[in-house]
């Protein structure tokens, strides 16, 4: 099997299909035109600077470069929790529970991923260790962005429930126990959905660049189970760290809920 | 003895007052002049500057749980985090005779505590919160309105068992609209001034 490179011309072939998405949109007048193009334009963007930086480092074969690339997800992924909140904490608490926990379950499972199971030489390897560290960041984002949100909007909304179980002496994992409960089933949903439809429903996006590369569908099939397994790994650590900082930052060494420490989003924006 | 010592809840001036074991100090205002605020304050549920002693121990001598297990606040509207009023009693060691007696005593039975949440009325809750915060023998009971969503039957039962609790030695602070239970039950009144215009005004906006 051989893999078949893409000239640009074969991209704007298939960007027609968009236009035919736009089309569509002008002819049901849903006034999506513009957001089409942005949001098309901005894809390219972001993944051609991604490209070449990574074709980048990889050539460099550099640690630092590895890092920094690195590092690099590491402030996208805690914009992007933070961004996603409809409730989130104030101040820099917001992004460092969104960064740190994703990031710390992604770099736990990418490294084991590399040294114990891939072998990678040497195990920083940048073809390997980034683009893992990228599948498993971004499968947690979704997971934390599940915990926070369903943890902050439950603890608003049953305050009296909660309080009530503090004023009669409960600590605040005793009072908060429900809701975080909730908020860890929910932010696991996603992961163990995926896995249950995985190669039934669709194929999933690595296994089907993988089949597309040239790769050995059987081979492919068993890569992608090594890396389910170590999503469903980073994102129960992601959860269960984001669910236990939420805990602790809702409350404070009184026990006492403190629901003045979240920041509705609409008013960040007045 | 219960004892606040120059407790800040602003706009209020500093409150300073004592309440001796047996005793019921009432605490009363027009809403929004602070009542509510002043028992989560005594219950360490809200974060406030003063020093709030029980039998001359600070709070911040032992932990929130530990205080707020002997100084307990009963909100106007309690919470309810199970299908049933038993779920959220302790379940440890639980007399059941004295707890149906003390169900008995505010006009309920044990069977009450098996209904659903949403079939029982808002002075039923009431009650059944007063009978939930006695669990465990808190010294002192910060009750919120307790017979504000009682018809007057109840609220004669509601008012009668304060009264043993204070004569079992237990300090109650109750706030309340009702100027003749605060005249019949209280051995000591505060007045909390109206509340100013200007922090009214600050409260508004979307939830």
């Amino acid at each position: 099997m051989t893999y078949v490179s893409l000239t640009p011309f074969d991209l704007v072939l298939a960007a027609l299909l968009l236009v035919l998405t736009s089309g569509l949109s002008l002819a049901f007048r849903l006034g999506l035109e513009r957001s089409i193009a942005t949001s098309a334009l901005r894809m390219c963007a972001q993944l051609g600077v991604v490209g070449f930086l990574l074709k980048l480092v990889f050539e460099s074969g550099s640690p630092l470069a590895t890092a920094g690339f690195a590092l690099m997800m590491l402030v996208a992924t805690a914009y992007e929790v933070a961004s996603r909140q409809e409730r989130r904490f104030q101040g820099p608490a917001s992004y460092l529970i969104g960064g740190a926990a994703p990031f710390l379950a992604g770099l736990i499972a990418t490294v084991f991923a590399v040294t114990a199971i891939i072998g990678s030489e040497p195990w920083w390897s940048p073809r390997f260790l980034l683009p893992i560290l990228g599948m498993m960041i971004g499968n947690a984002l979704a997971g934390v962005t599940l915990v926070l949100d369903t943890i902050t909007s439950a603890a608003t909304r049953e305050k009296s429930a909660i309080e009530g179980r503090l004023a009669l002496g409960a600590t605040r994992w005793d009072a908060l126990q429900d809701v975080l409960r909730r908020g860890l089933r929910t932010g696991l949903t996603p992961i163990l959905s995926a896995m249950a439809v995985a190669g039934v429903v669709s194929l999933p996006g690595m296994m089907t660049g993988q089949i597309l590369a040239g790769a050995d569908p059987v081979e492919a099939m068993k890569y992608q189970i090594m890396i389910m397994f170590l999503i469903a790994g980073a994102t129960g650590v992601a959860v269960v760290l984001a669910g236990l900082i939420s805990v602790v930052l809702l409350t404070d060494e009184r026990h006492r809920l403190r629901l003045d420490r979240l920041v509705p989003m609409n008013k960040l924006d007045a | 003895m219960l004892r606040v010592d120059t407790l800040r809840l602003a706009p209020l001036p500093s409150l300073t007052f004592q309440v001796a074991d047996g005793e019921c100090l009432t605490v009363e205002g027009a809403s929004g002049s602070g009542k509510t605020r002043l028992l989560r304050a005594i219950a360490d549920l809200d974060p406030v500057e003063g020093l709030i002693f029980l039998d001359g121990a600070e709070r911040h001598e032992i932990t929130g749980p530990q205080w707020r297990a002997r100084v307990r606040y009963v909100a106007a509207e309690s919470g309810w985090w199970s299908d049933t009023p038993r779920g959220t009693f302790p379940r440890d060691a639980v007399d059941t005779e004295r707890l149906e007696r003390q169900l008995a005593n505010v006009g309920l039975t044990l069977e009450h505590l098996d209904r659903d949440i949403g079939h029982l009325s808002t002075g039923e809750r009431a009650r059944l919160a007063f009978v939930r915060a006695l669990q465990g023998e808190p010294k002192v009971l910060l009750l919120d309105e307790p017979t504000a969503a009682l018809d007057p039957a109840s609220a004669a039962l509601v008012e009668e068992q304060i009264r043993f609790q204070l004569y079992a030695g237990r300090i109650v602070v109750l706030a309340t609209h009702d100027v003749g239970l605060s005249q019949r039950v209280s051995h000591t009144r505060l007045m909390l001034p109206k509340p100013r215009l200007a922090t009214l005004q600050t409260t508004g906006g979307p939830a």
